[in-house]
């Protein structure tokens, strides 16, 4: 089980973004995505995991492997903590959600409304989705946003032990997570030439 | 499945959830006829399957964009769409829970609202089975125009321009089946029309609804 991607390109909003990139991710591995807003780094993960085509190259990941969260939280304001990660957790097949709650420090959170948490403990609520889809490739973009250093901390120490069950992630971030063994790539020099097409159909002028 | 339908039904019965909106629209067209039209009962008692299927109809619409434009806006359909559950199943799951929110409350309300449109006696069991068999493809129909227009901002106009020709058959024949009802005149023929739409748009609107969707999400 690993994640390969070969020779990729990808386009958002019709205009190719990156072009021929490639990389492989191998249990226990982890990846840190780097490059300036507008990069491409966001749509790199969602075609990673699934919710767009690449215009060329493969991905190679298996089925149902990948969780991916995203800028936003697919929380509920009205649905409790333990609600909200139950749903999640019943989704996905699993059962227990008291380690991912212990794991991201929302044990004495639990029976609060999420429309009352505070952004940086959504976000925790968020990331603990992660822990209970038992996938093993995690795509996270941004996951850092709003979180303090103590809840950085937190989510480094969640991929560590990810990792360290054979998981891998692949993270887009700006600020250093303190993950000394994740290798980075800096998505910049795989930006693809404003007049190259690779097939794409310029639909936002359509 | 369970924990989708689960939690959407959870949703709205709680605060800001919707329910009781088309139920509240439905009541006020019922309570409304009447007035505008006059004290004539024999030309309300002959409107009425009519008007009660138009304002069921009217009422269905008027929810529908809450079936995605919620979990669009909050990230959960992107998440959902890369969970286990096949896109297809998530959909018609989410539009069985806009029937039990919408299309059945309003299917329980008919025979009541009938009293005040003076819909006569042999009419009511026609009503509530038209309605009943009708519902479904309705909410079906809606969440295929609500996957359609997920990404628009204000996409209700849209919607409801896309769903109502889609709506008309289940209108014609669901009100032709209740009017010879109320008539007491045989109803099998429309009434079998109608059942058959519904099992058609249930078996493949949801289809259609998977690949609007996936679309919209790119």
């Amino acid at each position: 089980m690993s994640l390969n991607v070969t020779d990729l390109t990808i386009a958002r909003g019709g205009l190719p973004v990156l072009n021929g990139l490639s990389f492989a991710l191998d249990p226990g591995q982890a990846l840190i995505l780097r490059g300036p807003n507008g990069s491409g780094k966001t749509t790199l993960l969602r075609t990673i995991a699934g919710l767009q085509p690449a215009l060329s190259g493969t991905i190679d990941a298996g089925e149902d492997q990948i969780a991916y969260a995203a800028h936003s939280d697919g929380l509920k304001a009205m649905l409790s903590v333990t609600e909200n990660l139950q749903f999640w957790a019943d989704v996905f097949g699993q059962n227990d959600i008291e380690p991912a709650l212990r794991a991201f420090d929302l044990t004495t959170l639990q029976d609060r409304l999420a429309g009352t948490l505070s952004a940086g403990q959504k976000r925790r609520l968020g990331l603990a989705r992660l822990l209970v889809t038992g996938r093993p490739v995690w795509v996270l973009d941004e996951p850092t946003v709003s979180l303090d250093t103590a809840s950085v901390a937190l989510f480094a120490d969640a991929v560590r032990v990810h990792l360290g069950q054979g998981g891998m992630a692949l993270i887009a971030t700006h600020i250093d997570l303190g993950l000394d063994e994740a290798a980075i790539l800096d998505v910049t020099p795989f930006a693809a030439k404003p007049e190259a097409r690779f097939g794409a159909s310029d639909e936002a002028f359509l | 499945m369970n924990a989708l339908l689960i939690r959407d039904l959870r949703l709205a019965v709680r605060a800001g959830g919707g329910l009781g909106l088309g139920l509240a629209f439905f009541l006020i067209v019922a309570v409304l006829v009447p007035f505008a039209v006059g004290a004539n009962t024999d030309l309300l008692s002959r409107i009425a399957p009519g008007v009660l299927w138009i304002g069921a109809l009217l009422a269905c619409l008027l929810s529908l964009d809450r079936i995605l434009a919620l979990d669009f806006e909050d990230g959960t359909l992107d998440l959902l769409a890369t969970a286990p559950v096949p896109l297809e199943a998530a959909l018609s799951i989410k539009a069985l829970a806009h029937w039990i929110t919408t299309g059945l409350p309003l299917v329980l309300a008919a025979p009541i609202l009938g009293v005040l449109m003076s819909l006569p006696p042999q009419g009511y069991l026609w009503l509530v089975v038209s309605l009943l068999l009708g519902t479904p493809a309705l909410s079906v129909i809606g969440t295929f125009g609500a996957a359609l227009t997920v990404g628009i901002k204000r996409g209700g106009l849209l919607l409801s321009l896309l769903v109502l020709p889609l709506y008309a058959p289940t209108l014609i024949f669901g009100a032709e089946a209740a009017r010879r009802g109320a008539a007491g005149a045989d109803v099998s023929t429309p009434m079998l029309l109608m059942a058959g739409i519904s099992a058609g748009v249930i078996a493949l609107m949801p289809f259609a609804s998977a690949a609007a969707l996936r679309i919209n999400l790119r």
